[in-house]
Parts: C-alpha cells; sequence; structure tokens
C-alpha cells in the first residue's frame, strides 16, 4: 500500500487542504473508489477505512492479482469535514456539482478538476454518496442512465437492487456521471446511512465492493454471492408525500413489505401529541426509501415504494 | 393584490408562502402582456429588494397608468432570506440548481416547479440577482448566445451598464432563467451590487430600465427616464482573474473604472509573516466591471473580470 497525496490547496489560517489516495497493488489502473465528497458524509468515510482495511490484508497475503492497481481515496473533502459543513467550507458550494471540474477556475472547479484528471483514467469507478433528502435506502448500486451504463457489472456487486437514474439538468455536474463520459464503468453506492455509523450496511458495502473487485479477477477473495440484482428505473418508484408538516413517527423501515391502506408512518402535532395524519401504504410493495428526519415538512417525499406489479 | 404562489406547511406550525403582488390595468381586455420581476431566488442577494419597493410603490400610486399585468416575487426563498442563507434552508440547497423542479418530487422540486408554472406564459420575465458576498458587480444583463436574438432587444432597454452574452457551454442548466426560456417564456438574468447589501444608485438605475421596458412594452403609460446604451460583450471580451495564492486580498484599483495591460490590481497578502504571496497585473486593458469584495481568498477566488479581452 501507498498513501499518496492527489491534491493540495494552500491556505492562510489552516493547514493546507490535501486530498489523499490510498494505492493498492500495481500496474493497470483497474479501480478507483471514491467515499466523502461532501463534510457530512461520515458513514461513507467508514466505509472507506474499512476497505483500505481489508484491501491492506488482502495485500500482504499476496491477493491483489497481477497487473491490478486499485485506488481508494477516503475523503475528497477534510476541509468540511472537520468543521462539520456539508459542502466547501468557504463558499458552500458543492463539489459534487463542479464536475468534470476547470484547473484554472473557481476554488471548487480546481478542486473538481484535480481529483478528476486522477481518477478518469481508471476502468472502474466506485462512489460512496448520499442523496440530498435525508433518510435511508435499501443497499443498492445507482448509475445515471446514459449510453455508458453497464448494468450487468452493476449485478457484479451482488446488492438486491440496482437504480438507474435519467439524469436531470443538476447531475450533469456530478462525479458518476462524468465519469461515465469518461468511459469509466461509474457505480454510486448507497447504504443506510450519511452523518452517522451504521455497521451493519457499511459492512454490506465493504462485502460488495471486495466481492466486485473478486468477481473482476482484481483481488483473490471468498465472499458469498450476494443477491441475483432487481434493476429499477427511479422514475417507476412510487412516491409517498406527507400532507401534513409536524413531529414524524416511521413505523415502515427500507426493506419492508407493504400491502396496500398498511400504516407507514404517523405525523404528530408539534404540540398536542395529536395524529395530524397517518400516511398509508399507496399499493403493495417493498420500501425503497423512508425518511428519517423527526421533522417533516408538507409535501416531503417521505417514503419511495418498489410497486409489487405481480400481485 | 398579494396572492400566494405555493405554500408549505413546515413542522411546527409555521407555514412557508412564496408570495407575489400582482397589479393589473383598471380596465381589462384579455389581452394585457404580462412582465414578471422576480428575486430572492438566493437568500443573501438583497439588491433586489429595494426594487421591488419601488416598484410596488410608485405602481401602487400609478394604477391608472397601468395597461399590463406587472407580477412582483420580492422572496421566492424566503426562509433563506430570513435566516442569511443563499441556499434553501432545510434542503441546503442552492435554489437556482434544481429549476425546472418536478410537481411530484421533493419539496425544494415542488416549490421550483410552482414557481416555473406560476410565471410560465408572460411575456417577459426579469430574474433578479445581486453577486455573492464575494464579489461587487456593475448592473449589467446576462444572457445567453442561444437566446441572445430574441433577448437582446429587451435588455438594451434596462439601462443597466453592460450586456454580458456568454457562452452557450458556461449556461447553468437548472437554473430559473434557463429552465423558463426553455420553455418559451423570454427570461432576462440582472444582476448587481454585492451580496448582504443594497445599492440604492444601481437600484435606482435599475427601476428606470424596468419601466422604460414595460413602457416599451405597452404595460407602462406613464413617463420615463431617457436610458444609456450598454455595452455589449461576449465571453471573448472579458478576462476573468483568478487569485493564484491564498491569503488576504488588497485591491490597488476600484470598480468599474478603466485599466491598462499591466497594471497593478492587487496584492495577496500574507498577515502571519507578512509577505506577499502574489502580485496581481492586468493581462489586458479595460474595464473592471466585476471586483472582489471580500478579502479572504483561496487559490482559484474570483478577483476581477475585466472587459476589454486580451
Amino acid at each position: 500500500m501507498n498513501i499518496e497525496t492527489i491534491f493540495t490547496l494552500k491556505s492562510t489560517y489552516r493547514d493546507d487542504f490535501r486530498i489523499d489516495g490510498y494505492r493498492f497493488g500495481k500496474g493497470e489502473k483497474t479501480c478507483c473508489i471514491v467515499g466523502a465528497l461532501r463534510g457530512n458524509e461520515v458513514q461513507q468515510l467508514y466505509v472507506c477505512s474499512q476497505i483500505i482495511k481489508a484491501l491492506s490484508n488482502l495485500e500482504k497475503k499476496g491477493n491483489i492479482t497481477y497487473n491490478h492497481e486499485i485506488m481508494v481515496i477516503p475523503s475528497l473533502n477534510p476541509f468540511s469535514m472537520n468543521i462539520q459543513r456539508r459542502f466547501w467550507s468557504v463558499d458552500n458550494t458543492d463539489i459534487n456539482r463542479m464536475f468534470p471540474g476547470d484547473s484554472s477556475g473557481k476554488t471548487t472547479q480546481r478542486i473538481a478538476a484535480g481529483i478528476f484528471d486522477f481518477i478518469k483514467e481508471y476502468q472502474y469507478g466506485i462512489q460512496f454518496t448520499s442523496f440530498y433528502i435525508s433518510g435511508d435506502f435499501i443497499p443498492h448500486v445507482r448509475m445515471m442512465e446514459t449510453e455508458h451504463k453497464n448494468v450487468s457489472l452493476a449485478n457484479l456487486f451482488g446488492l438486491p437492487y440496482i437504480l438507474l437514474r435519467k439524469p436531470k439538468p443538476f447531475d450533469t455536474a456530478t462525479l458518476n456521471y462524468n465519469w461515465q463520459l469518461a468511459n469509466t464503468s461509474a457505480f454510486s453506492v448507497y447504504t443506510n446511512e450519511t452523518e452517522t455509523i451504521d455497521e451493519s450496511s457499511a459492512q454490506t458495502a465493504v462485502g460488495a465492493v471486495l466481492r466486485f473487485l473478486s468477481r473482476m479477477g482484481v483481488i483473490k477473495y471468498q465472499s458469498h454471492g450476494g443477491y441475483m440484482a432487481t434493476t429499477l428505473e427511479e422514475e417507476h418508484l412510487m412516491s409517498v408525500h406527507a400532507k401534513q408538516g409536524g413531529i414524524y413517527r416511521r413505523i415502515k423501515q427500507p426493506g419492508d413489505e407493504v400491502e396496500q391502506d398498511e400504516p407507514m408512518a404517523e405525523i404528530l402535532h408539534p404540540f398536542d401529541g395529536s395524529v395530524l395524519e397517518v400516511i398509508k401504504a399507496p399499493a403493495n410493495g417493498i420500501v425503497f426509501f423512508a425518511h428519517k428526519s423527526p421533522l417533516v415538512l408538507e409535501n416531503s417525499v417521505v417514503y419511495k415504494i418498489i410497486k409489487r406489479l405481480h400481485i | 393584490m398579494i396572492e400566494d404562489v405555493v405554500s408549505v406547511k413546515l413542522p411546527v406550525m409555521e407555514q412557508m408562502t412564496i408570495k407575489k403582488n400582482r397589479f393589473e390595468p383598471i380596465t381589462k381586455n384579455g389581452n394585457e402582456k404580462r412582465i414578471c420581476i422576480v428575486t430572492g431566488v438566493h437568500g443573501d442577494e438583497l439588491e433586489g429588494q429595494y426594487v421591488c419597493y419601488e416598484l410596488v410603490r410608485t405602481l401602487s400610486e400609478n394604477c391608472h397608468l397601468l395597461n399590463g399585468i406587472v407580477d412582483i416575487y420580492p422572496s421566492v426563498n424566503p426562509l433563506g432570506m430570513d435566516s442569511i442563507k443563499r441556499e434553501m434552508p432545510i434542503f441546503e440547497l442552492d435554489m437556482n440548481m434544481i429549476f425546472p423542479g418536478s410537481e411530484t418530487g421533493a419539496v425544494a422540486e415542488h416549490i421550483a416547479a410552482a414557481l416555473i408554472k406560476d410565471i410560465s406564459g408572460a411575456d417577459l420575465c426579469i430574474d433578479l440577482h445581486a453577486s455573492n458576498i464575494f464579489l461587487r458587480e456593475i448592473p449589467q444583463v446576462r444572457i445567453s448566445e442561444e437566446t441572445a436574438p430574441r433577448l437582446l432587444p429587451y435588455a438594451k432597454m434596462m439601462n443597466v451598464d453592460f450586456v454580458w452574452v456568454h457562452s452557450s457551454s458556461t449556461v447553468m442548466e437548472a437554473t430559473l432563467s434557463h429552465s423558463l426560456n426553455k420553455i418559451g417564456t423570454p427570461t432576462l438574468v440582472a444582476e448587481m451590487g454585492a451580496g448582504m447589501r443594497i445599492t440604492k444608485s444601481y437600484g435606482d438605475q435599475l427601476l428606470d430600465g424596468i419601466f422604460n421596458l414595460m413602457a416599451k412594452m405597452g404595460i407602462w403609460l406613464g413617463e420615463t427616464k431617457k436610458v444609456s446604451h450598454p455595452i455589449i460583450s461576449t465571453d471573448g471580451n472579458v478576462s476573468i482573474i483568478y487569485s493564484e495564492a491564498s491569503g488576504i486580498y488588497m485591491p490597488a484599483i476600484k470598480h468599474w473604472a478603466g485599466i491598462s495591460e499591466g497594471d497593478h490590481i492587487g496584492d495577496i497578502l500574507n498577515p502571519l509573516t507578512g509577505t506577499v504571496e502574489q502580485q496581481i497585473f492586468s493581462p489586458c486593458s479595460g474595464i473592471v466591471f466585476t471586483l472582489r469584495e471580500y478579502p479572504v481568498v483561496y487559490q482559484g477566488s474570483l478577483v476581477a473580470r475585466i472587459l476589454g479581452g486580451c
């Protein structure tokens, strides 16, 4: 394992901004794994740390195969993480809306360019990221639906679901989208948490990445087979909206099966505790996403359901 | 008449409402033209507040001079404006990166879609911005090359100093203006001043332009002032100067002043070591239309934009 500095930026008042990567194996640039792009993506940082730990052990035993190089970059935004801000510490811009970046442009464009120029050479790209709405997902692999997408490769993670998202205008500056455009097979892996560590889903994510690398012949690793993934299109997920604002009491969790009209959550009056709304399942299905914050606004998407078509 | 555009119940006994003030002629014939003045997409941009106040005040006192519909949206990100945040609080989202939104999407997207729906079909929309807290801008209109044939005649009526026709490749696709232009509602982006500040002289200048524009569109029958002809420029004539060091920027030039190639623009200082980290010189001759307002810089911080090109 070699630790190398990928990008630096001088700071007047703090240590210099530095992005470090952990390199395993030698040879072709096979896979790059990217962790926290935002300062609150602690789970994503943790998952990368566990992957680095696992790859270190595999490398010591000679289990990284010939002519394959793996790069893991656990945090691309340590400045924001250290002051507990989600976006860039100075101007609050999102580095994940700056790709492919511009090496002579604005600060966050330069950071994005510095990262992207380094990682775009890799054959496979795996990003651990978070959603802009507070909530939990079933662990899944997410891909932008571009002409470069590779669903059959996404299956090799052995996670239960692959989600395809039709790019919206604001997606075109994300890492995943631009990685695909640069001919890297790019996958975003979503786990349960962002700001806190969920050990179970973190281990699921680590296992999925090791399974993928093993199946691609990059590492020698014994793993169980995982799932035969179901491929979903995001637009086919059924959104369930809150009709009231108030205190949110979640009943159904990601992965739970629900039947039509079954209570999924309650919204309580913030002062007297009375039930303002019982949110009921609009159809039979499986909970794919569930709102997490204890408070909820009217019209928030509180659940996304995989509708069971065969029932 | 004050109307609700979209409203959302917040968790604890509060309603978030985007409001507009609509002015209509006393007698309508059904064929009135409609103009929308929108501001406050970014909660830290306050220059539009004075413009809206003056517009509402003048129109309220002169309803008889109105021959069209004027919709004024003083704050489309009311929570951001109230909490001195550029983004939409709760979601931490730049509102100008989520248009056109989605009626069935998450709350922020739903709000964006409702706003688009309310404005769509107008004969013209002006999306009024200040700069952020880091930069100061002269009054200007920004339009893309793609929309220039349709929008440039309107932009010239706005009494701004400068119209920047920028390349289509730099257009942010998720902005309010892009989304409205895409569905056929002509939309100009006006920008002036600095974030968290109100520059009355700029506001007055733009107000003269808006009334002139409304008069030319047949919406306003009152008197208008003579407006100036803006400099019109493309990206090729704009030089952008970024800091190449981190530190404190001390300007050596004034805003909206002429500059010659090689002139000293300013220095980046290190207050701990007492050293000059970078001396910045102008790469071209021209006029400084954007100047850094906030002194702390990193490599890549925008220091100045010069109209003149290299």
